[in-house]
């Protein structure tokens, strides 16, 4: 497995340098330099506002879609900067999967949600196959293998939400964003979800936004807090980045102790 | 093991680099086209009301003015006596004797000095009593302000057309605004939930028949029920007031409809405070919320204006047909829709006065409409901001 | 003081409460009678007389409708001209008729029912016995019929001169073509440029004005629509609307004043409330869809194609179907661009002469004989009738897809 994982554990899955991100003339996000390491899992963490899903967007070019966004910096994806002017987007978020706040399966049979990125992404193999085995990563096989044909919106919240993962590893992402995948679920969908993303973290580098730090303690591997910077102009810029257990026990910076320990945010 | 990589191989190289996606490009040019198509749509409008107008008050009409020259004249002749019945040409107009055009230079008494053979026509001679005809070109001014429409005689003016368009849609909207607002308010403050569910579907039946079948319903209903009111002699069979009043209840629809949107959409903290400081419901309805909705009405009467002006069927069974300028809703008259949609009615031919005329009353037309369109997203825009 | 103020406040709000009652109300009768008026002159009295009486027509005691074709067609000939006789060979040989187009031509030619006065159907219900005396004294040889102006035969019978055989048929299909015509020029072109506007256009000047231009040009009268087609379809674009640049050679409608320049016309013209239609469909479209698309590394067109215009269609067809009602309604801008008076053969193609169902109302209303309002009044009908079976339809269809959903 290792020997084919994405460029080794050397490098990191994504690196940014002195990332920037605008809407319109407002500065969101300020010069946020961070290595993603891969097949582990990091936490995004920090109070609302503070820009955590505008720069796990910014890893797959999402933040393209809204009109006036603006980016600055580098990210690197395997070496090349994806906002290099020859980079296509398209091809970034095949390898840059994402699962959003709210499942929003399409409204196709649970089958076709799977298959549709693959086979749009020129997947030419056994599909049946590749079915099976996205829902069963996403530990979704069970529970759904005798309603292929039934609309995706069937499905229960959690249920809905593997399914909306299943979807993005059909594709076969080297990294998964997750934007707080599991803020519109109960407790047990939740942890279901949290179980899952330890599973997948042994082929994959997620990157997960939550506004929940005690999910971000469970799940992570590294951890990055990010805050408003305090020069009143509400960019959000990365206030501290380490070991999740490290971050959770000894954190370095006040402002990051102040809100792990419920201070503020 | 859930998920190997073994797959990988039947997944394309990976390489971010942009591929050049021929049918997304190609799928985009085509959706901007269709996009552009209405661009096309609005310039062609333009430009062929625009160059058919311009033929228009560039051609030259012949009017007779009944006064003969007094003796034959041969094809040299540069100057010949007329005789001192029937109007006088002046000096640098152009002026026919049968088929030759000739250029006026001067005028001494009886006496007409001519060049010959103008614009290429062809200098002959002309035997006694020839009538003589006068070029007039019509021109700007005389369109907008002349009281009589007989293109062919040389008159130009648009006014009793224009002034016919304008009261029938006078009186549409007299008719319209009261019913179509008082409808409003009572949809939006008075009515149950229940009861605006049914009402309103009722309303907007009206909004879909058919102008046609308004045009019917004017001319064997409305006529008739005038006629039996204001008597026999009072109210022509065709008069502006049946097609007028018809026309109103065809957009009634939609002034009620608009209004019934704008007063929805002022914030119901409106109404509390107003409540709150004892006012009843009427004074509610009345004092706060109708003038805080005054952008959405004015801009549905102006829209509603719009559409009563270019409403043709309607006009065209009830209205009349030939121009009069007359101020009396219970005549005939023919409005600027009502005069293009019956001269082109039969097999008009292309470079005629007729097929000229009709572009020049559609600009007339759209230049109006137009500009009351804008005004009205203008209003709706201007103050819009206020209450939200 | 303070007490009597109020109760004086309180009347004038029941007042205008009755006024705007009283608004509504007047709506309400407007539409009756509008209803009303056209019933009134689709049904009624009339009194006939026929120039041969069927009875005489009859052959050894059997009635005329009996009558087997080869016996019509000799009655026939024995009652008209050698050369109208010939002309209805060339027509249509008769060998090639039925039994029933050869009565139905006795009838018209032969027999020849004429109505000589005809009444309202207020006037039947109401006044049925002076109307009866009145036919008695005034037509003696006429008899009084309740007619139905709206009947199979009008619905199957082409256009006439004369009002007791005249019929919708080639009005109905002109329309129908004419609509078709415009639909297909005008649904995808509608679409595609609401896709465009919604998914693809950046927010710039270009788009600004095309989205501003749109919204205008949905407030142009729609006689402005027939000047631009006379002068464009009919006029520059005459060799294709005509068909001669296809090879059609027909001298009637070497104009351009075909059902293709008509169907074109009526196409710009719901153009612009199809785009607006369906741009609101296309907004309608929740964005986590899109989101999803994209994050799988789809193209925009992957994602308007599989998500957007699958979630989105049921709305636009919906506003389509309505768009299309109003075109179907739509007479002036046809009358522009030269509509024909008078045509009795059915339409055979988009370079066929046309006429339309509400231009042969306009047609039959602005005549001068009464009796052409009542054809009118039946025209009316159907015409109604065809937009409910629209607006039917739409209801139908949005509410299966949203089932489907």
């Amino acid at each position: 497995m290792t020997d084919t994982a994405p460029t080794a554990t050397t490098t990191a899955a994504i690196e940014t340098h002195d990332l920037s991100i605008y809407y319109g003339s407002f500065q969101a996000v300020r010069d946020v330099n961070l290595d993603i390491q891969p097949n582990r899992i990091t936490a995004i963490i920090g109070p609302s506002g503070c820009g955590k899903s505008t720069v796990l967007r910014a890893f797959n070019r999402m933040n393209e879609l809204i009109p006036s966004v603006n980016t600055t910096g580098e990210v690197l994806f395997r070496g090349q900067n994806i906002y290099k002017p020859d980079v296509d987007p398209v091809e970034v978020r095949r390898h840059i999967g994402m699962v959003f706040q709210k499942p929003n399966p399409f409204p196709k049979s649970v089958y076709e949600n799977v298959a549709w990125g693959a086979r749009i992404n020129g997947f030419k193999g056994n599909m049946d196959e590749l079915v099976h085995s996205s829902l069963q990563s996403a530990a979704l096989w069970d529970e759904v293998k005798d309603k292929l044909d039934q609309s995706g919106l069937s499905l229960s919240g959690g249920q809905q939400q593997r399914l909306c993962i299943a979807r993005a590893i059909a594709v076969r992402p080297d990294i998964i964003l997750m934007d707080e995948p599991c803020s519109a679920l109960d407790p047990i969908a939740t942890l279901r979800i949290e179980e899952l993303m330890r599973d997948l973290a042994k082929d994959y580098t997620i990157i997960i936004v939550t506004h929940n730090m005690q999910q971000a303690a469970r799940v992570s591997d590294r951890t990055a807090f990010f805050s408003l910077s305090e020069d009143g102009k509400r960019a959000g810029m990365l206030m501290e980045y380490g070991d999740t257990k490290t971050m959770f026990t000894r954190p370095e910076k006040k402002i990051t102790e102040d809100y792990i320990t419920g201070r503020f945010g | 093991m859930p998920l190997t990589r073994a797959t990988e191989q039947s997944l394309p190289a990976t390489s971010l680099k942009r591929k050049l996606r021929l049918r997304e490009l190609v799928i985009q040019a085509v959706l901007f086209l269709c996009g552009l198509f209405s661009i096309f749509v609005t310039v062609g409008i333009i430009y062929e009301l625009g160059k058919e107008s311009m033929l228009f008050f560039g051609r030259t009409q012949w009017e007779r003015t009944n006064k003969p020259i007094v003796a034959a004249i041969s094809a040299n002749d540069v100057q010949f006596d007329v005789s001192n019945i029937g109007a006088t040409a002046s000096p640098g107009e152009v002026i026919r004797l049968d088929d030759e055009l000739l250029m006026l230079t001067a005028v001494e008494g009886s006496t007409y000095f001519v060049e010959r053979g103008f614009r290429d026509s062809v200098a002959v001679p002309h035997a006694a009593e020839t009538i003589i005809y006068r070029g007039v070109n019509p021109s700007v001014w005389e369109f907008l302000t002349g009281t009589s429409w007989a293109p062919h005689a040389g008159q130009f003016g648009v006014l009793p057309l224009l002034n016919a368009t304008l009261m029938v849609s006078g009186i549409a909207i007299l008719v319209a605004l009261p019913l179509g607002l008082a409808a409003a308010i009572y949809l939006s403050e008075y009515a149950s939930p229940k009861a605006r569910n049914t009402l309103k579907p009722i309303l907007e039946v009206l909004a879909g028949v058919p102008t046609v079948v308004y045009g019917y319903f004017a001319l064997t209903f409305m006529t008739p029920f005038l006629r039996s009111i204001f008597g026999q002699d009072t109210v022509q069979i065709y008069n502006t007031a049946s097609a007028g009043i018809v026309i109103g209840i065809l957009i009634l629809p939609l002034v009620s409809t608009i209004s019934e949107d704008a007063l929805n959409a002022v914030p119901r903290s409106l109404r509390e405070a107003a409540y709150g400081l004892g006012a009843t419901r009427l004074e509610t309805a009345v004092r706060i919320v109708l003038p805080a909705a005054f952008s959405g009405i004015a801009a549905a009467v102006i829209i509603a204006i719009s559409r009563a002006i270019g409403e043709t069927m309607v006009v065209a069974l009830a209205a009349g047909a030939g121009p009069a300028f007359t101020f009396n809703p219970f005549q005939a008259a023919e409005t600027m829709t009502g005069h293009i949609v019956r001269i082109s009615g039969g097999d008009l031919s292309y470079d005629s006065l007729d097929y000229n005329s009709i572009f020049a009353i559609g600009l007339m037309l759209f230049v109006m409409t137009l500009a009351l369109n804008i005004f009205s997203q203008y209003i709706v825009r201007r103050f819009r901001e206020v209450y939200e | 003081m303070a007490a009597s103020n109020l109760q004086g406040r309180h009347r004038l709000g029941r007042v205008w409460l009755v006024v705007f009652q009283v608004a509504l109300v007047v709506g309400i009768i407007a539409l009756c009678a509008l209803l009303f008026n056209i019933l009134n002159g689709s049904f009624g009295f009339v009194a006939v007389e026929d120039t041969v009486s069927p009875e005489s027509l009859a052959v050894n005691s059997v009635p005329l409708e009996e009558l087997d074709k080869d016996t019509l067609v000799q009655i026939l000939q024995a009652h008209i001209s050698a050369g109208l006789y010939a002309r209805y060979e060339f027509d249509k040989p008769f060998a090639e008729r039925s039994a029933g187009e050869v009565y139905d031509l006795i009838l018209e030619r032969v027999v020849e029912p004429r109505f000589v006065a005809q009444w309202s159907l207020y006037e039947t219900l109401t006044n049925g016995d002076a109307i009866r005396q009145q036919v008695a004294q005034e037509f003696p040889n006429a008899r009084l019929e309740f007619r139905s102006w709206l009947n199979s035969h009008f619905l199957r019978a082409p256009q006439s001169s004369y009002p007791e055989i005249a019929g919708v048929r080639t009005a109905v299909l002109g329309s129908l073509w004419t609509i078709s015509i415009a639909v297909l020029f005008a649904f995808p072109v509608g679409v595609a440029a609401a896709v465009y506007l919604q998914e693809y256009a950046p927010d710039n000047l270009i788009n600004r004005i095309i989205q501003t231009n749109i919204n205008n040009l949905a407030g142009v009268p729609s006689i402005i629509y027939g000047i631009l087609g006379l002068a464009i379809f009919v006029r520059v674009l005459g060799q294709f609307t005509s068909g001669i640049a296809f090879g059609a050679s027909d001298p009637a409608t070497a104009n351009g004043r075909t059902i293709l320049s008509a169907g074109l016309t009526l196409g710009v013209l719901v153009l612009p409330l199809i785009i607006i239609n369906a741009q609101e469909a296309i907004k309608a479209v929740p964005n986590s869809l899109r989101q999803a698309s994209f994050g799988l590394g789809a193209t925009r067109w992957e994602t308007v194609w599989y998500h957007v215009l699958p979630n989105a269609i049921s709305g636009i067809m919906t506003g389509t179907i309505l768009s299309i009602s109003r075109a179907i309604g739509e007479t002036a801008p046809l009358i522009v661009i030269g509509a024909s008076t008078f045509i009795q053969v059915d339409p055979e193609g988009p370079f066929s002469k046309f006429t339309t169902l509400p231009i042969q109302i306009y047609q039959w209303t602005a005549r001068p004989q009464s009796v052409f309002r009542n054809l009118a009044g039946g025209a009316s009908l159907v015409l109604l009738g065809l937009l409910l079976t629209m607006n039917a339809t739409a209801i139908i269809l949005r509410n299966r897809y949203r089932r489907s959903l």
